[in-house]
């Protein structure tokens, strides 16, 4: 998002950014994306400020045989797990994680998928199709099965979870940049910056990729959704993040062996999971609304 | 038509070639040897390269490559590398239950989400809106395993009313399919919903409904038959985000699958099985998209024309300007 602002800024022109403002004023009328936006930065301030709040070694980590399975109380206000771990401590952790690969696989995929839309869409002809069969070939792949192929010939951990993931949301990105730019391309403003000299990169970071920014951002959202529940699908399977690292996923999966006496082992963590989806989807939605209000409903 | 079918079943060779090499590529690419995973660590050496030797790992990799895939052109998908036994044979007992969860996935989100998505348009603004809507955000949200855990939780250890694992009966079928329906059957409501509400606000319905034409006619014979398209669309792009669904579905269930197939060949690097039915996989998704094109045909007399006249130049640029807007 601050990409965009970025970007939206550097224009400098008193329009544009009264634009931005109104964008904002909408988003801010709709209530279900506020409750969204809350409920991402309460997230994102769990994330942040787990280490001052909670020692991760000794709570997140640490086994106490003598406190399993204890239910909701004050001082483990979701219960303790299979190790006596508080489960509290270890969703705050969790998110962490969640929330690393999210972003940075929404922020890999905008990057990689503009460059290459925007090369394809923009010199048009071999390049478009060679670049645009190769995306068709990722894309004809379920996601999934393409992020565990990756992850088990590569190992699981962060890295190659957020490399899994981004692989497959690529090919999405270039497509909305390569649709956008065959329309506007041609149009006249484009024309006039090629007349004023302005070289190709010039034209595209500023005069292209600005106009598709309103998609990209809504599929960035989409992104981050997909994603948190892609490496909690991989973790439960066993092919994601190892215990006994706090993942949400992992904790589900170590959780279903004692689903039957002590279920809040994996309703806890399948809420967190819950919230952070539904808050990605809840400001995408709020977004799309902002940035093109026709396509209110 | 005919001969619009034979084009799309032969476009789908590249791609199916594509998806061969990139998964073929990944899988052997990357370190870890599939003849050191299959045996331990702490293998006699001598044993190892006969093992090596024995799965034609010593190979350079394009050559290896070649080999598989001249194999699959005419029907040999390999042998695996754990059990030695032909991959097509293990792949035939377990396909069926992937698809059947896949499409009956695909057939109760159909049979639930677009009847409560125009309902929701119709009705907009009402109860019936606000709860379908409420409904499609929880269930975008609620990761597939998550629900799978719970719905066993319920109806098999509490009501005990289904059984946990295998897939001997129906009843075995029935959590998974619930399972997998259920992000669907959201993504459903809200395309249908959308879609419908669209068609609503067209001139063509306001001047219907000056003409005194009845409400439910209206519905059915304008906005259904207009409003249906995109909905159909998405019916076609979610089959393979089902499937991939159904790898951690069929986990939780213990379906023998090709979901767990695959996540038992992925751990030892078994290249042959991995590959055929990634292959397979996607087969099965292209030919599910011709067949949701076709559909398409049947919904829409516009688009059945162009796969008439594909011959015709002017059928040739309309269906340039259709494909875009479809």
């Amino acid at each position: 998002m601050s990409g965009t602002a970025v970007i939206i800024n550097s224009d400098s022109s008193v329009k544009k950014r009264s634009q931005l403002a109104s964008i904002w004023r909408r988003f801010c009328k709709n209530r279900l994306a506020m409750v969204g936006l809350v409920i991402f930065i309460f997230l994102v301030f769990m994330a942040l400020t787990a280490d001052i709040f909670f020692d991760y070694d000794r709570q997140a980590l640490g086994q106490n045989m003598k406190e399993r399975f204890l239910g909701f109380s004050l001082e483990h206000p979701f219960g303790t797990d299979q190790y006596g771990r508080d489960i509290f401590v270890r969703i705050v952790f969790g998110a962490r994680i969640s929330l690393m690969v999210s972003l940075s696989t929404a922020g890999i995929g905008l990057v990689f998928g503009t460059v290459i839309g925007a090369a394809a869409g923009y010199y048009g002809g071999k390049i478009d199709n060679t670049l645009m069969r190769f995306m068709d070939v990722f894309l004809a792949i379920p996601s999934m099965l393409l992020a565990i192929c990756i992850v088990a010939a590569l190992g699981g951990g962060l890295l190659n979870l957020i490399f899994a993931n981004s692989i497959s949301q690529i090919p999405r990105y270039s497509r909305i940049i390569r649709s956008n730019i065959l329309t506007i391309k041609n149009s006249e403003f484009v024309e006039a910056a090629k007349a004023c000299g302005a070289g190709d990169m010039k034209i595209i970071l500023r005069h292209i990729v600005p106009n598709a920014m309103g998609p990209l951002i809504v599929q960035a959202t989409l992104t981050m959704a997909l994603s948190i529940l892609s490496v909690a699908s991989l973790s439960f399977v066993g092919l994601g993040i190892a215990p006994p690292t706090p993942e949400w996923g992992s904790m589900l999966s170590t959780g279903k062996e004692f689903i039957r006496q002590y279920p809040h082992l994996i309703v806890m963590p399948g809420l967190a999971i819950m919230c952070a989806v539904l808050s990605f989807n809840l400001i995408g939605d709020g977004l799309r609304d902002a940035l093109d209000p026709r396509l209110k409903n | 038509m005919f001969r619009y079918i034979i084009k799309r079943l032969i476009y789908m060779i590249p791609v199916v070639l594509g998806i061969s090499f990139v998964v073929y590529a990944i899988i052997s690419l990357t370190p870890g040897d599939p003849a050191q995973l299959i045996l331990g660590a702490d293998t006699d050496p001598v044993v190892l390269a006969a093992k090596r030797a024995e799965l034609g790992l010593n190979d350079p990799f394009l050559i290896r490559y070649l080999k598989y895939i001249s194999g699959v052109l005419v029907g040999n998908l390999g042998n695996s590398y754990r059990t030695g036994l032909p991959v097509l044979s293990e792949l035939i007992i377990r396909l069926p239950n992937t698809i059947i969860i896949a499409l009956g996935g695909i057939g109760l989100s159909v049979a639930i989400g677009v009847p409560l998505g125009l309902a929701s348009a119709v009705k907009q603004y009402t109860f019936v809106d606000y709860f379908a809507r409420t409904l499609a955000l929880l269930l975008t949200a609620i990761p597939a395993f998550w629900l799978g855990l719970m719905l066993l939780l319920f109806f098999v250890l509490n009501l005990k009313i289904l059984p946990a694992t295998g897939a001997n009966s129906w009843k075995n079928f029935v959590l998974p399919i619930v399972t997998l329906a259920a992000s669907a059957a959201a993504t459903q409501t809200r395309t249908t919903r959308s879609s419908m509400l669209e068609v609503i606000r067209q001139d063509y319905i306001r001047t219907a409904l000056a003409k005194g034409v009845p409400e439910s006619r209206i519905i059915w014979k304008h906005v259904i038959r207009n409003g249906i398209l995109p909905v159909v669309t998405i019916i076609g792009m979610n089959i393979g985000v089902q499937l991939g669904g159904t790898v951690v579905i069929e986990n939780i269930f213990a379906i023998p699958g090709m979901g767990s197939i695959l996540v038992n060949s992925v751990r030892i690097k078994d290249t042959p099985m991995i590959v055929s039915s990634i292959i397979l996989v996607a087969v099965f998704i292209g030919i599910c998209n011709l067949l949701v094109d076709i559909v398409y045909a049947y919904i829409d007399p516009r688009i059945k024309a162009q796969y008439f006249s594909v011959t015709s130049k002017r059928g040739k640029t309309k269906t340039k300007t259709g494909g875009t807007v479809a």
